[in-house]
């Protein structure tokens, strides 16, 4: 199981690389940021660009008492002048570090998570500062020590396993599967099981078939879990905090590519709610569905769309299992037309299941067919060309846009 | 060390003189079959280098010693054999009335018996704190009835109604309870050894973590041969030992996994050696005495409790029926089967008190007696609870109902009236 990790650290899906056209993406221009009705594009002097997100994050939120999103929220950036800017695993680190400070049952447990300070940093410091027993180095037996910390979630502990990369996560499927989904209803509702199963997964820079893969649409027929892709440093560090603090086990996807992208968050608290999505853009025309990495991508699409004259509402679904169908069902009945663009495989994917779930729903509210962009059922090649053209690129989701509006 | 020819020296107690050593545990010794060529003669200690950290012991010399002392000098008092023999015929008259109501149509599914193995329930949970752990796997029944949950609860989950111990969803193979510590109750087979492993780390956690200073909960994880060529085994052995995490691991090896002979999937049968490769002590047991059973298994809970670390105890035993109340069972040797049921536990147990005068006959019968009360009692009992009604369905999948997410009405789908019903669709 060696991890190619060390490479990672300087790659930055924003900047310059294969897969975005970098000329048009840095420079959004005063004009085109006029036309945007919301949120702000924050340019900086080392050109990586961030995006600072609007309502759906509501900011200073804590327990959410009712679902319904506050639409109108201030934007993150605006109001607050504080704040401090970190990069994305910075972001869930400081969530993990804040909740362990707060609540001493929380421990984390997993591969290299102690003296090494995790594989993507993500626990760097931790071990040091809360020691080895609550920052536990596991040996490789994925299996065996997610089924610990289930056991551990039961009488009581509250722990935080980490998959150095999702994929394997896959030895531990028994485990996920038996124990940390069905133990709540199979025991009759006695023991809880509040654990936390997070990692990086996806597709990152030529990593290999077994180093890319998507899980979530292993696990989500799972009953008994939640799961939540996280996307922006903003939304890693309220999703970690709420998915520690929530009683159910929650299964935190992060994505290997979006580790250092850099924003900057509320010095003050806030815990986000897992269940619910995130408007990135409000629009007319078509509702663009997407999570995790693909975020990026459809918002590059979008600055092509914006210019040829469209109005993409694009929603982060962030919560994978269950769905929002809430914030998601009013964004159909406002444009009639959805595309869900998404990394998962094309076969039995979270983009099957949200079609399914759409259609099901708001069936008459459509004009058009749902529109599913995912990656192909194909092991990723390790050949940057070819893994370029498994994963839904730009390209793909302007043309698959304008087909949709016709 | 030479693994191909295991010295053996000295043949076990005194009390088991007709089992000879020179046979083989495989009664169809003229049939070769593809598996170990180990012949399972259980013997004396192999004394490992005195610097070594773990020994390999194996009990019956301990206990040999402590027998030709005085008859004065007894394993157990009075009362405590009385608990061990109520709590054995407990499980033997709970079993005997599980097969009854499978056969009756009152219990469905896969329900897997005890009948046999009583001693090694009995021995170890006897001597555990109620704050203590224990992990089963599907064969939980009598782990149950050890720790303390009430027979009418048990029953009442087998018959799937809703004041069984797990409100009937979990069924033959999940017995759960908090109150009693009952970790599961698992159906795949080695899936709970790694949740018994959690709960032993929660123990060490909370003595050093959270220094709660007189924190010294034990686990105990029982499970079976067929376990022990399972991954989940080793690398919980391995966690355990590293750790020194307080638990028990007690192999239950009855010798067959459903129709697989131990010897058939095994290189080295005795599981006991495979403590010490991990650096913990491999003990060998007579698992049909609940006496030597209770010696070893005070040996090594105390171990445990001191913060030592963990020990893996090997249990010989037998289950006198079937794998499951399915299994035809035809292909263990009837020789073989007499050969055990001839060591029944109980009545080892029973004929030990009488000849050392702990108890009468009458004694024991007025316990079997009261214990066959309380068996009709849970079977009348859940005979007359109710069915789980609709509206449970849908409870208990989330520990927060939340879970289920946002309708497309805004409220969260829990807050329906049809979940309370559980006629919603999830």
């Amino acid at each position: 199981m060696a991890t190619l990790f060390q490479g990672l650290g300087v790659v930055t899906p924003l900047s310059s690389s294969n897969s975005f056209d970098s000329n048009k993406f840095l420079l959004p221009s005063r004009r085109s940021l006029s036309e945007r009705k919301d949120g702000i594009f924050v340019v900086r002097s080392d050109a990586r660009v961030s995006q600072v997100m609007k309502t759906g994050a509501r900011k200073h939120e804590l327990l959410i008492p009712n679902a319904v999103a506050t639409k109108g929220g201030s934007s993150v950036a605006s109001t607050s002048k504080s704040g401090h800017e970190l990069l994305l695993f910075e972001a869930l680190r400081e969530g993990l570090e804040e909740e362990m400070e707060r609540d001493p049952c929380v421990c984390v447990m997993g591969e290299d998570v102690g003296h090494y300070g995790g594989s993507y940093k993500v626990t760097k410091g931790l071990a040091t500062k809360f020691g080895d027993l609550r920052v536990l180095d596991t040996p490789i037996a994925e299996n065996s020590f997610t089924g610990m910390g289930i056991g551990a979630a039961m009488t009581g502990l509250r722990p935080v396993v980490e998959g150095m990369n999702m994929g394997f996560l896959l030895l531990a499927f028994n485990q996920i599967s038996n124990n940390c989904g069905m133990l709540h209803y199979t025991s009759g509702g006695q023991f809880k099981i509040p654990i936390v199963i997070r990692g990086p997964g996806g597709v990152g820079r030529q990593l290999g078939a077994e180093h890319s893969q998507r899980l979530e649409s292993y696990f989500q027929s799972i009953p008994g879990i939640q799961m939540v892709a996280c996307s922006t440093p903003y939304n890693a560090k309220g999703l970690m905090k709420a998915a520690i603090r929530s009683e159910n086990p929650v299964i935190l996807f992060e994505h290997v590519l979006l580790y250092n992208l850099k924003e900057k968050i509320p010095d003050e608290e806030y815990v986000l709610s897992l269940e619910e999505a995130e408007m990135v853009r409000p629009g007319e025309h078509v509702t663009i569905l997407t999570y995790s990495r693909m975020r990026y991508h459809v918002m590059q699409a979008a600055k092509t769309l914006v210019n040829k004259g469209y109005d993409p509402e694009i929603i982060d679904i962030r919560s994978l299992k269950p769905f929002d169908l809430y914030t998601i069902g009013n964004s159909v009945k406002k444009t009639h037309r959805v595309l869900i663009v998404e990394e998962c495989m094309r076969t039995g994917g979270i983009g099957a299941s949200l079609t399914a779930a759409i259609t099901e729903n708001f069936h008459d509210y459509l004009d058009a067919p749902i529109v599913c962009l995912s990656s192909q059922d194909v092991p990723t090649p390790y050949a940057g060309t070819l893994e370029e053209w498994t994963v839904v690129q730009p390209a793909q989701i302007v043309t698959a846009v304008e087909q949709l509006c016709q | 060390m030479s693994l191909s020819a295991p010295k053996f020296v000295q043949p076990l107690s005194p009390h088991h003189t007709h089992r000879s050593i020179g046979s083989p545990m495989s009664f169809h010794a003229s049939t070769p079959f593809l598996g170990s060529t180990h012949k399972l003669r259980f013997i004396a200690p192999i004394k490992l280098n005195p610097r070594s950290p773990s020994t390999v012991v194996s009990v019956s010399d301990v206990v040999k010693d402590k027998k030709r002392k005085s008859t004065t000098n007894l394993l157990i008092t009075k009362e405590e054999g009385l608990v061990l023999y109520e709590d054995m015929i407990l499980g033997r008259s709970f079993e005997d009335m599980c097969a009854q109501m499978y056969y009756r149509g009152k219990m469905f599914g896969f329900v897997h018996l005890y009948n046999g193995q009583e001693a090694v329930s009995t021995g170890f949970i006897k001597l555990l704190k109620k704050e203590d752990s224990v992990v089963s796997t599907y064969r939980d029944h009598v782990h149950a009835l050890s720790k303390g949950v009430p027979a009418r609860a048990v029953m009442s989950e087998l018959f799937g109604k809703a004041t069984g111990c797990s409100r009937g969803q979990g069924g033959s193979m999940h017995m759960f309870s908090k109150e009693h510590n009952l970790i599961g109750g698992f159906a795949f087979i080695a899936e709970g050894i790694p949740v018994a492993t959690g709960a032993a780390f929660s123990s060490k956690y909370r003595r050093e973590v959270l220094k709660e200073a007189d924190c010294d909960h034990v686990t105990v994880a029982f499970f079976g041969d067929g376990t022990c060529n399972n991954g989940q085994f080793y690398e919980c052995l391995n966690m355990a030992a590293l750790w020194k995490l307080p638990i028990v691991f007690v192999v239950e090896n009855n010798l067959w996994a459903i129709g697989m002979s131990h010897l058939r999937s095994t290189s080295d049968p005795e599981i006991w050696k495979k403590g010490p490769a991990f650096g913990m002590p491999g003990v060998h047991v007579d698992g049909m005495d609940v006496l030597k059973v209770r010696e070893v298994a005070k040996e090594a809970v105390e171990r445990a409790r001191r913060g030592e670390g963990p020990t893996l105890v090997e249990c010989e035993t037998y289950r006198f029926r079937g794998h499951s109340l399915a299994d035809p069972d035809e292909l263990r040797d009837p020789a073989e089967k007499a050969h055990y049921a001839g060591r029944d536990p109980i009545s080892a147990l029973k004929k030990y008190m009488i000849e050392n005068k702990l108890a009468s006959e009458q004694q024991l019968k007025a316990i079997e007696k009261k214990i066959d009360e309380v068996v009709e009692e849970a079977v009348e009992f859940a005979d007359a609870s109710p069915h789980p009604p609709r509206s449970q369905l849908l409870e208990n999948v989330f520990a927060d109902p939340k879970g289920f997410g946002i309708g497309p009405d805004g409220k969260y789908r829990c807050e329906d009236p049809k979940f309370t019903e559980g006629t919603a669709h999830v």
